[in-house]
């Protein structure tokens, strides 16, 4: 139950773009049309589901205080807190890569369809956001870290695909210049984002 | 290389090549922390100092970097900078870093930053490199802190926590605008902004 409530909790109310702006910078860029959007949706759903337990357990037993103490007792004191930036994001980027030549060897036709984007998911703030936030919410298990990251991984694929439509449907309307392009993509955007606030407070 | 336009490399970013009005670039930090002054101030620095260090280190590296493992190199020395800046926070500015909470540490995957070091520093000597990435970073804050303004003294009332807006009018019926903290307002007020830049420069206008 704990786990339902978390994973819908991640979808609606703390959604990865809506709430917190995250992965914001490819979710503009890539959201002209839905095919290609939905393919990014999907390698961030991917990427997340995978990166963020390693990073879990990587926290838990290397980089918190006193983590290292299934070391020996003169570990136990030691505190690597300041080394996570850059653990999380070596494992991201390690991990895209990784993913990149695989999906290439074994998958060809799947590389042509998504395989630009892999690279730029080393970058998106929606991954890193995501194992930031990991560790500063202290999940008790690697469950909940891993519904977390299926969670929100969802959601950013829902808000992206969702935008990509509203962004089709836009180019047969009179937008005033200036506001063409971005302009008219942000206000969207926040339109949506308070659509979405109506999902606050809900509990299951 | 000598001939390189100082002047135009330091204004260019701030008006008609802003890193976040025309180049989209870094909008996910941006918004979040801007329901403050105080806060966007402190991100604005962070991001000038962790941009122009970055630039700088990446390009004195710029010959040893082999080509295909470029983006991991690009990525430690980004992280460097932002590890420091974040300790550096925490042990000064203990509450505002609190406020900040992940945002510090997403600095190292702000497109402006990589965007940067991708796009100049690899290119030129490390002294006009530092130049850009301290532009740009100053573009970006500049952005930051004209939205915080509007969030701020609209949605509370105050500027860095002081009080603006008199308490008479809060007397005589003045309410503060309680939507333009919530998230969604940040966009639609970037989105302003944007329509206003554009409105006077013709040539960044879309078709």
């Amino acid at each position: 139950m704990e786990y339902i409530s978390l994973f819908v909790k991640s979808i609606f109310v703390d959604n990865m773009i809506f709430a917190y702006f995250l992965g914001m910078c490819s979710y503009l860029a890539v959201s002209k049309n839905v095919k290609t959007a939905t393919g990014l949706g999907i390698a961030v759903v991917f990427v997340l589901l995978v990166t963020l337990p390693i990073n879990y357990l990587l926290n838990e037993y290397v980089l918190k205080p006193g983590a290292l103490s299934w070391l020996g007792e003169s570990f136990a004191d030691i505190d690597l807190s300041f080394l996570s930036f850059i653990v999380f994001i070596a494992v991201v980027a390690a991990f895209t890569q990784i993913v990149e030549m695989v999906v290439e060897k074994f998958a060809p036709a799947l590389y042509s369809s998504l395989g630009i984007f892999l690279p730029l998911i080393a970058v998106n703030c929606a991954i890193l956001g995501g194992s930031l936030f990991m560790q500063e919410r202290d999940f008790v298990n690697v469950g909940e870290a891993t519904v977390y990251a299926l969670g929100s991984g969802i959601g950013w694929l829902l808000a992206i695909v969702t935008l990509a439509a509203i962004r089709e449907k836009l180019t047969y309307s009179n937008v005033p210049a200036p506001l063409r392009g971005l302009g008219i993509t942000f206000i969207t955007v926040g339109l949506m984002a308070i659509s979405f606030m109506t999902f606050m407070g809900i509990q299951l | 290389m000598s001939d390189i336009n100082y002047k135009e490399l330091l204004l260019k970013p701030i008006f008609k090549g802003n890193p976040v009005t025309v180049l989209v670039l870094g909008i996910c930090s941006s918004l979040a922390v801007t329901v403050q002054m105080k806060g966007a101030c402190v991100m604005a620095l962070s991001v000038i100092v962790v941009t122009g260090l970055s630039s700088f280190v990446a390009s004195l590296l710029r010959n040893t970097i082999p080509n295909r493992i470029r983006i991991i190199v690009q990525l430690v020395v980004v992280s460097l900078m932002v590890i420091l800046v974040d300790q550096i926070l925490k042990a000064y500015a203990y509450s505002v870093s609190k406020t900040l909470s992940v945002y510090v540490g997403l600095i190292i995957t702000n497109c402006i930053v990589m965007g940067r070091i991708e796009a100049f520093a690899l290119g030129n000597k490390p002294i006009p490199s530092l130049l850009d990435g301290l532009a740009n970073g100053a573009g970006y804050g500049l952005i930051l802190v004209v939205v915080a303004f509007f969030r701020e003294i609209l949605g509370s009332g105050t500027l860095f926590g002081m009080r603006i807006i008199p308490q008479s009018f809060y007397d005589a019926g003045y309410m503060d605008n309680g939507l333009i903290i919530l998230p969604p307002m940040a966009l639609i007020l970037l989105g302003i902004i944007i329509w206003i830049q554009r409105s006077f420069q013709k040539d960044l206008q879309e078709k």
